[in-house]
């Protein structure tokens, strides 16, 4: 215990001494700043050097274009393993630049090369294998045996077990992207518990927890955890030697600020080398790491360029997490995003701010290396945060348009004070919780069904094919509101139950063949599950409904007899006007929706939610989802996440924030996701006006009780000219926020990039 | 109750008065700038009529973005225009406490009669005005906006007298606002004012060449280009009484 002692020097407090807990080693050390960014320094030789270095690597990843198996040209992948199966222990030690190794802070690779993406067949070899064909690479024949003969894999375990049913419903895109071909991610280890205690002690807190696993009865769930926790102790060891190949010996706790970082890196990186989930957050760390750094810059071992060096190398590391992808998966989510998302500020249970000066570090790191889609920086806001540091944030998002915002003061009553962001907006309490993923319903699409009797209306890959149950359609020239929604409803309640039926049988195989040991090992045993739904089309539902009430909306059909087309005749209230009678079946159609899922019964207990969050997929769902009695043509995007539908915002920004504010976050605890574009010359005339009106923009949005905000900042014709010349200088790291995530400009499709001009820039001419 | 006629809302205003701002915009204006960007707001009877309260209504469920210096402003078209009106809006106002802006070209004012009178009872109920210097000389203001400027020196001075609070805005048109002589001269009478709190320069866009073409107007300037930012910062600098 004396290396312990030496490395809880100086730190104050005794429970977090004696079991696993991080959130109360905080509470008790964590000093809030309320200053501003005057002590904040520049990059460091090593950070300018090595991000060089790292930003050459990256111009060669973009320019490079691959040649796929099926003659397709790709473009941005720079190297791929073919003949090793990742996990924790896969490589030995890799380096940003073998010539400048000397130089990097925080170290660890996920492959042997930088932006090498690894080879991961557990979610689904099929898709492991077409990602390399699409880039020209050769899967490896004798893993190929291994994983078709002798190995299950995630993906063909589900699909050996789909029905019919849940397969037309799947093609149909009523569902889509669900995470049945590739990892679900949105697990975040609780990466800090490395660095405040170090593996051995972990691993004996799991040892015991495993001793106490059940009651003696050997029944299918003490067995099964059982084998987890098992799991978990293995990954523990594992990150031990992972980290001895770097020469680090992660087995004690971190000693200094430099070794918190490496091993809670450490920690992560275990998980980006097993896991190609769709989010794969680091969580919420900048507070403890404050700890750290406060602690050697007392001693003297350390100075403000080198605290902001270490906070600098370590975002440099969450820039190059990279997966393999299929194309179908970057249409989905486009833009290689990872979602490394890390949260910052936020207030304690006490009232205490949670900034810190590393809170502003790591924001500072747009400053210091330029903007950047990843990490996914998420400021938790609250009104009561230091006018400080709201103002920073706004300046930096003002000045790059890489951050997002959600409302600790909504999600604190249910998550407490330490949680983290586990893919996108959605909260997840760090170390106590998971998440089973279970991406998104297309209501939309779904309101059409209702009309056309469950026949799909011919948008997507099942045309005029009985998808849903046979029902009576709508056969009136005019859609009567009390019979559409009659319909709607039994459709939705069909909807939910085979939703929640997909989502069971896929998260019961995921836990079986791509289980996610490297973070459940840092994340308590006795872990609270929650059962992720999404809905996309939101906004259309809402102004079709609202056309049909409140205006009179003509069908028009073809030759099947069904719904091709609606003529609206007469005005109706959108949802992003502010107005009561649409914002209100908006309301409706959440709560009637997670009532519905909430019905059903839930792999493993988990505890249902929603999301209103699309990504990008919303372009991908438009795609194949028919005109809508809202008058959007048939596949035209969706308006992504919770946003108002485009042409809907005619009173302005604040009347549009107004709208979603007025969706209740208790019914969608996964997240409502609300993206605006707001044209510099219209947030002020100085950059401080810009700063402060933008402050007074969320301060407004929030104290409605509002859960997110994606800012850009900037006008259409910088996204008209990037779309034009993607190869001058400036554009390489343009990054602008897209539902949820933050993304390269220059790496969206361009029907993507079509779709973000499109959306309104709330300009004044 | 009188009604007015209302060419627009817009809930987010930034750049319309101190802070972020409920910016109504009234229909209708006498004076027919060259390089007038809402040539849709002209005809005040191409408004929606509009109760005070229905405004109020509209405005209210904004005020949580203003912050401790935002509010509403109420622009146009010319607002003056419709100072009943102009003056319930803004009594509903100061009962709700809300900071009130009033964006003007200072074309209706008079210092005479019945008018001059409702002025002064509005002038109790505004916080702040932003008032248009469109041209320093009376001919060339006669060419620029169909209209001559004594009124609207009058109005400055009385302005300056009852030491209202004034952002004074100008247009800056290569070719017709921006010639040293013409900056130099409207610095000065700027400086002759006291009550005068903020100067900004608007560069010319034209980004209204569209409104023209859907409305089947001729656009009048065809052939003049925004002025560079190089412009704008000596116009500025030429305008601007170091406060």
């Amino acid at each position: 215990m004396m290396t312990q002692q030496d490395a809880w020097n100086g730190f104050k407090g005794k429970n977090w001494k004696n079991e696993v807990n991080v959130r109360d080693f905080i509470q008790c050390n964590y000093v809030p700043y309320d200053g501003d960014g005057s002590f904040l320094a520049g990059p460091t030789y090593a950070t300018s050097t090595l991000w060089k270095r790292l930003q050459e690597l990256q111009k060669e990843e973009y320019c490079r274009i691959s040649v796929g198996k099926d003659g397709k040209k790709r473009r941005g992948v720079l190297d791929m393993e073919t003949k090793v199966v990742s996990d924790i222990t896969a490589y030995g030690p890799g380096y940003i630049d073998e010539s400048l190794k000397e130089l990097e802070q925080v170290v660890g690779l996920q492959t042997d090369r930088p932006l090498k993406r690894a080879f991961m067949p557990f979610g689904g070899i099929k898709m492991a294998e077409e990602a390399l064909e699409q880039y020209g690479y050769t899967p490896d024949e004798k893993l190929h045996k291994i994983f078709k003969e002798y190995r299950t894999t995630h993906s063909d375990a589900v699909f050996s077990c789909y029905t019919p049913e849940i397969l037309r419903a799947r093609k149909s895109h009523l569902l889509t992207g669900l995470p049945d071909t590739y990892g679900r991610g949105r697990i975040v280890g609780d990466y800090r518990r490395i660095a405040l205690y170090g593996i051995d002690f972990l691993i004996d807190e799991k040892k015991k927890d495993f001793d106490g696993i059940g009651d003696g009865t050997m029944t299918e769930d003490v067995i099964r955890l059982r084998e987890e926790v098992a799991m978990q102790i293995k990954a523990l060891k594992d990150m031990k030697v992972m980290a001895a190949g770097y020469g680090f010996d992660i087995s004690g706790p971190a000693k200094t600020a430099r070794e918190a970082f490496q091993w809670l890196y450490f920690g992560y990186l275990a998980a980006i080398k097993t896991q190609n989930g769709a989010a794969m957050s680091v969580g919420r760390i900048t507070t403890f790491l404050d700890i750290y750094l406060e602690r050697d810059l007392r001693k003297g071992i350390l100075d403000e360029a080198h605290a902001q060096e270490l906070v600098g190398h370590f975002v440099m590391k969450c820039r190059m997490v990279r997966f393999a992808r299929i194309e179908s998966y970057n249409q989905l989510f486009s833009g290689d995003p990872v979602w490394a998302t890390i949260a910052l500020g936020g207030l304690g249970l006490d009232g205490r701010s949670m900034v810190t000066k590393t809170d502003f570090r790591f924001l500072h790191t747009l400053e210091n290396m330029g903007p950047s889609p990843e990490p996914n920086l998420t400021v938790l806001y609250s009104k009561r945060l230091p006018e400080n540091f709201k103002k920073y944030a706004a300046a930096i998002s003002v000045k790059t348009s890489s951050i997002q915002y959600e409302n600790d003061e909504i999600m604190r009553p249910v998550w407490g004070d330490d949680y983290s962001i586990c893919c996108c907006v959605s909260a997840t309490q760090t170390g106590k919780e998971m998440q089973f993923f279970g991406a998104r319903a297309n209501l939309a699409k779904a309101l059409l069904f209702a009309i056309n009797g469950g026949k799909d209306e011919g948008a997507g890959l099942t045309p005029y094919a009985q998808v849903g149950p046979v029902c009576e359609p709508i056969t009136s020239e005019y859609l009567d509101y009390d019979e559409v929604m009659r319909k709607y409803d039994i459709f939705m309640e069909y909807l939910a139950g085979i939703y929640v039926n997909s989502l069971n049988l896929i998260h019961y195989m995921h836990d079986k063949y791509y289980y996610e040991a490297a973070e459940m090992a840092l994340i308590d045993t006795d872990v609270r599950r929650t059962f992720a739904t999404g809905i996309a089309g939101f906004s259309h539902v809402v102004d079709s409904l609202s056309a049909i009430k409140y205006a009179r909306v003509r069908v028009i059909r073809d030759d099947h007899g069904l719904a091709k087309d609606f003529e609206i005749e007469g005005e109706f209230p959108r949802y992003g006007q502010d107005d009561d009678r649409a914002d209100d079946i908006a309301v409706w159609l959440l709560k009637t929706f997670i009532g519905k899922i909430k019905k059903h019964s839930t792999y493993r207990n988990a505890e249902p939610s929603t999301s209103i969050l699309t990504i990008t997929s919303n372009v991908v769902y438009g795609k194949a989802t028919g005109a809508l009695p809202d008058g959007r043509k048939a596949h035209e995007p969706f308006s992504p996440g919770a946003n108002p539908a485009y042409g809907a915002e005619t009173k302005g920004l604040l009347k549009s924030l107004n709208s979603v504010a007025k969706v209740p976050y208790e019914y969608a605890l996964d997240g409502i996701s609300n993206t605006q574009t707001i044209n510099p010359d219209a947030l002020g005339h100085s950059t401080d006006e810009q700063v402060c009106n933008l402050v007074n923009i969320l301060d407004g949005y929030f104290s409605q009780g509002s859960h997110h905000l994606n800012v850009n900042v900037f006008g259409v014709d910088k996204l008209k000219d990037c779309q034009a010349h993607p190869e001058k200088p400036e554009y390489a790291n343009f990054t602008v926020r897209v539902s949820g995530y933050a993304v390269r400009f220059i790496n969206l499709t361009r029907e993507q990039q079509d779709d973000v001009i499109a959306r309104t820039c709330h300009s004044v001419i | 109750m009188n009604y007015g006629f209302v060419h627009k809302l817009e809930s987010f205003g930034a750049v319309d008065g101190p802070g972020v701002r409920f910016v109504v915009f009234l229909a209708g204006c006498s004076m027919r700038c060259l390089y007038c960007h809402n040539p849709d707001a002209w005809k005040m009877e191409s408004g929606y009529r509009m109760t005070a309260d229905d405004v109020m209504a509209e405005a209210l469920p904004c005020s949580c973005y203003w912050g401790k210096d935002g509010g509403i402003t109420v622009s146009g078209g010319e607002p003056l225009l419709q100072i009943d009106f102009l003056t319930e809006l803004f009594s509903r106002c100061h009962e709700h406490g809300i900071n009130t802006c009033i964006d003007t070209a200072g074309g209706p004012f008079t210092d005479k009669g019945p008018w001059f009178e409702k002025f002064q009872t509005l002038m109790k109920l505004t916080d702040l005005l932003l008032v248009d210097v469109k041209h320093i000389d009376q001919e060339a203001h006669i060419h620029l906006t169909g209209q001559g400027r004594e009124n609207i020196c009058c109005m400055f001075r009385y302005l300056d007298k009852i030491q209202k609070p004034v952002w004074i805005r100008y247009v800056l048109v290569p070719g017709l606002t921006d010639s040293t002589d013409c900056l130099y001269r409207t610095g000065k009478f700027i400086r002759s004012l006291s009550n005068v709190k903020k100067v900004e320069v608007l560069p010319y866009h034209d980004m209204a060449v569209s409104k023209y073409r859907e409305l089947g107007i001729e656009y009048p300037i065809p052939d003049i280009k925004p002025p560079s930012h190089e412009e704008v910062v000596r116009a500025s600098e030429l305008l601007t009484p170091t406060f």
